[in-house]
Order: structure tokens, then C-alpha cells, then sequence
């Protein structure tokens, strides 16, 4: 054992095998979360949702993949065909990426790294450019349109998201996301950063609900008005890595907001019961929640209209971030000080 | 590990130089602004391997994931005519070379002068030592005068920028936001009470 550990070919073995251990259950989970998503809209709006394929619509995923799969690929013939094929990939890979950083338990990550919410931040970021390309080489005015959308939308709602990690960074004094966690540690429920956090837990989740492109704030997409924007040329695989970019980074924004404010893998409260569960299962169970949320925000609110979003984002969410930062500041002066940390 | 280290750095390097070619040679302006985002990609991987992370993701976190998309948001949609721009090439030309020749020159001076190779070069930091503290806690204490007034300075220049842009125009139409908020029901719908015909 001790030999094959410290062979040279091992480390970038073993690093494959995390990735692959990370990245399966993830595709995974994407799959079910296309189900779990429209079970739950249809629930709330009294339908039954899909129920065909499979015991009560089990299999509907895999059918869905399967006819993704089989579906000819489409290039307009003024596309710039190069973009054209490139976009989906750019949209995909930061969205798997990002999940290198993620922590799973104390110290367990595919890569545990002193920078670790500086990286996410700076990755996450990355996969408007699949979307701004698409819309661009589509050559399609309503693809544009839509790319034009998400790139002012994204960098309105980043910056917000960056001021609402300061807080976290002033509490937590590290960077490494498992640290992180760690320092959310003692009283349970009411230890963890989305007390003290409170304008910052909530401005991350929104803004996350923004960057993802989600319910209510999916102008990018728009169907009713710019029919499907960046993506409306895109049919099969290259629709389908759209589609699974957007449904992992939903699932990176809930982790990550659990990670964050909501204690990670610690259990609510610290008495028997709670305590036996493993980490895993509650981070995964928060996680979940937060992710009916996103579902739950789709079926229930319009759509911003496309002022109101920018208007949100610059005026609202960043002066909220920037007034707290300071209360936070002030607090960490004052005798506050011990009970933050 | 040394090798893989300096064959990475030098094919991250020999991309750098390419695309940083590419960006002022391609004849598509999107080209240009995608053949930059590599290059800033291929500067933060350099940054990484000096273990210079705090440098390396901030260059993406600022240049790639927010300058360049309103760079390229710029670019997309004012559809530049690069055959235009490039017409007076060959007259700046002499110009251009001039200023570049004084860059080098100037650069050279400053090496030649630093007590690089006297000096030890400090080498790369190990992977424990957090550089983002060490950062800040020199940009805080020792450098806090030079740094709070770059701050400043910057500030100045983006409400300049501002100023100079923002005109005022009356013709357009716009929502007084205020004024959304503050209507009240019986300003905007008014019940009626309709008798039709009997079925």
C-alpha cells in the first residue's frame, strides 16, 4: 500500500477517481432534479406530472436522455460554426469544474484548497461566456438578445454575490470552504452564518437563483418573449449540455449556500438523535431543501421584467451588501466579537 | 516534479504569447476579445504555478469573469468594421515602433538595475503558507497610504467616466420607480358592476 501511494503515476490516478467519484452521482442527481422539478410544478399546480415511462415516471429522465441523444445536431447555415459547436462546451465544463472545491466532509473535497471561494467564485463566473457565444454565433436576433440579457444580468448579480462572501470571509477568516464549515461549529442551528449573515444569506441565494438563470429571473431565456433566447438554435446534445450546466450549477448554488450559511455537514441541533446521522447525509438533505426552494420560487413568481432585474441587482442588492459589511465590521469591534467567531 | 512544473510553464507561456499575437491579429473583433480571455487564463496558470493563487483567480475572477464580458457585450454589439480601423496602419506604424522601442529600452533599464541574480530569487511558496493573508496584511499596514490612494484614484476615474458619459435626454421614456410603487388600487382598476341580458 505504502509503495503504491508513493508512486508517481498514483496522484493523478487517484485524483481521477475522486473526480469520477464526485461526477457521476452529480450527472445523476441532475438527471432526477429535471424529474424532481417537474413532479414538483406539477404538484403545485395540480397535475400529476410525468407518469409514463417507468413506476410513477421513474425512467423519465433516461428516456429524456436517450431522446437528447438520438436527435440530429442542427447548425443554422449563417452560424459561425466553430462558436457555434464550442458554446455548449463553455458552458459546461465551468459548471463541472466549480465542483473541485466542494467539501463533503471535514477536509473531503476532490481538491481542498486554501483558495477554495475565491476559485468558486471566479469559476462560477465562467459559464456566462457559453451563453453570450451561443448567442452570438447563433447569427439568430433572439439569441442575441438573450445573450446580451444574461451578460449584463451577470455582472450586475456577481458583484453582489461577492460582497455577500466578504461577510463570510470576516466571520470564518479563511478561504478554504472545509475551514469554513469547521468554523461554523458548537451551538448548531443557531451557530451557523445565516443568523448573523442574514441579508448576505439571502442575497447569495437570490443572486444565485440569477446566475443560474432560474425562475424569475430567466430573461435570458424568456420563452414568452424572445422564444428561447440564447439556446433557440440549439437542438440534441448540444441543447442537452445546456440543460445539464444549468440543472449542476442549481445543484452547486444550494451546496455551496449550505456550505456557507447553513453549517454544512453539522447537524441542526446537538443532541442524540441529529448527531448519529452522518455529515453527508444532512449536508445532502440540506441541500435538497434549498433545491425545492429553487423549484418551488419557479412556480410561484412571474418573471422580472428585464429593468426590474438590473434595478434589483445595482440599486437593492449591492447597497444592502456593502451597509451589512460595515455592521459586521463594527460588530467583529465590539465584545460581539467572541460570540461571532 | 521540477520538470512537469517547467514543461508546464513554458507551454503555458508559449500559449500566453501566441494568443496575445492573436488578439491584435484577428481579423474578427470577437476573435480578438475570446484570443484575450485565453491569454488572461494563461497568465493566471502561470501565477498558480509561482503558487501565487490569491493573484491567479482574482485575475479571473476580475479580468475574465467581469471586464472582458462587457467587453465582449461591447463588442458584439456595435459590429465593428475592422478593415476601417486597420487602414492607417502603415502611417502609425513609425509611431508605433517608436514607443515600442522606448518600452524595451525602458524595461531593460530596470533590469538591468534590480538586483535580480544577486539576489536569491525567493522561490515558490509553499502550498500551506495562506498568500491571500500575507497580502492583505501588507497591503493594510505597510502599503496602506499607497494603496487607499490608488482607491481613491480609481474611485475619481469611475465618476468621471460617469459624469462624462451620463446626458440627460427628456425624450426618452422611462419608469419612475417611485411613482410604481406608490399607486394605490382604486387609481389603476375601477369596478363595474355589468348587467347583461338575461339567459
Amino acid at each position: 500500500m505504502h509503495d503504491l501511494v508513493n508512486a508517481a503515476w498514483w496522484p493523478p490516478v487517484w485524483a481521477l477517481i475522486k473526480i469520477i467519484i464526485v461526477l457521476i452521482p452529480l450527472l445523476l442527481g441532475v438527471a432526477y432534479l429535471t424529474l424532481a422539478e417537474r413532479k414538483v410544478i406539477g404538484y403545485i399546480q395540480i397535475r400529476l406530472g410525468p407518469n409514463r415511462v417507468g413506476f410513477r415516471g421513474m425512467l423519465q429522465p433516461i428516456a429524456d436522455a436517450l431522446k437528447l441523444l438520438f436527435k440530429e445536431v442542427l447548425i443554422p447555415s449563417t452560424a459561425n460554426r466553430f462558436l457555434f459547436l464550442a458554446a455548449p462546451v463553455l458552458a459546461f465544463v465551468p459548471a463541472m469544474l466549480v465542483w473541485a472545491a466542494v467539501p463533503f466532509g471535514p477536509g473531503v473535497a476532490i481538491s481542498n484548497m486554501n483558495a477554495g471561494l475565491l476559485y468558486v467564485l471566479a469559476i462560477a463566473g465562467l459559464g456566462v461566456y457559453g451563453i453570450i457565444i451561443a448567442g452570438w454565433a447563433s447569427n439568430s436576433k433572439y439569441a442575441f438578445l438573450g445573450a446580451m440579457r444574461a451578460a449584463a444580468q451577470l455582472v450586475a448579480y456577481e458583484i453582489a454575490m461577492g460582497f455577500a462572501l466578504v461577510g463570510v470571509l470576516m466571520l470564518a477568516q479563511t478561504l478554504n470552504l472545509s475551514k469554513i464549515v469547521e468554523a461554523q461549529a458548537g451551538g448548531g442551528f443557531w451557530s451557523w452564518y445565516w443568523l448573523p449573515l442574514f441579508p448576505f444569506f439571502l442575497v447569495y441565494f437570490i443572486s444565485g437563483v440569477a446566475e443560474t438563470n432560474r425562475a424569475p429571473f430567466d430573461v435570458a431565456e424568456g420563452e414568452s418573449e424572445i422564444v428561447a433566447g440564447f439556446h433557440v438554435e440549439y437542438s440534441g446534445m448540444g441543447f442537452a449540455l445546456f440543460f445539464l450546466a444549468e440543472y449542476a450549477n442549481m445543484i452547486f448554488v444550494s451546496i455551496l449556500t449550505t456550505v456557507l450559511f447553513l453549517g454544512g455537514w453539522y447537524p441542526p441541533f446537538n443532541v442524540a438523535p441529529f448527531t448519529w446521522v452522518p455529515g453527508l447525509v444532512w449536508l445532502l438533505l440540506k441541500t435538497a431543501f434549498l433545491l425545492y426552494v429553487f423549484l418551488w420560487i419557479r412556480a410561484t413568481f412571474p418573471r422580472y421584467r428585464y429593468d426590474q432585474i438590473m434595478r434589483l441587482g445595482w440599486k437593492v442588492f449591492i447597497p444592502i451588501t456593502i451597509a451589512w459589511i460595515v455592521v459586521v465590521g463594527i460588530a467583529l469591534e465590539t465584545p460581539l466579537r467572541a460570540i461571532l467567531r | 516534479m521540477m520538470l512537469t512544473t517547467t514543461v508546464l510553464f513554458y507551454v503555458f507561456s508559449a500559449v500566453l504569447l501566441l494568443s496575445a499575437l492573436l488578439v491584435i491579429t484577428a481579423r474578427n473583433p470577437v476573435y480578438s476579445a475570446l484570443y484575450l480571455v485565453l491569454a488572461f487564463f494563461n497568465a493566471a496558470a502561470l501565477f498558480l504555478l509561482l503558487g501565487a493563487e490569491f493573484l491567479g483567480l482574482i485575475l479571473i475572477l476580475v479580468y475574465v469573469g467581469a471586464v472582458m464580458v462587457l467587453f465582449l457585450f461591447v463588442v458584439m454589439m456595435l459590429d465593428i468594421n475592422l478593415e476601417r480601423l486597420k487602414e492607417g496602419f502603415l502611417r502609425y506604424l513609425p509611431l508605433g515602433l517608436a514607443i515600442a522601442i522606448v518600452g524595451v529600452l525602458e524595461m531593460v533599464a530596470v533590469f538591468w538595475t534590480a538586483p535580480i541574480g544577486r539576489v536569491p530569487a525567493p522561490g515558490p511558496i509553499s502550498a500551506n503558507a495562506d498568500n491571500t493573508r500575507a497580502l492583505g496584511e501588507l497591503l493594510y499596514t505597510h502599503y496602506l497610504y499607497p494603496f487607499e490612494i490608488a482607491a481613491v484614484i480609481l474611485l475619481v476615474a469611475i465618476i468621471a467616466a460617469i459624469a462624462l458619459t451620463l446626458r440627460r435626454r427628456p425624450d426618452t421614456k422611462s419608469q419612475v420607480v417611485g411613482k410604481q410603487v406608490a399607486v394605490a388600487v382604486r387609481e389603476r382598476l375601477r369596478m363595474v358592476d355589468l348587467r347583461g341580458p338575461k339567459p
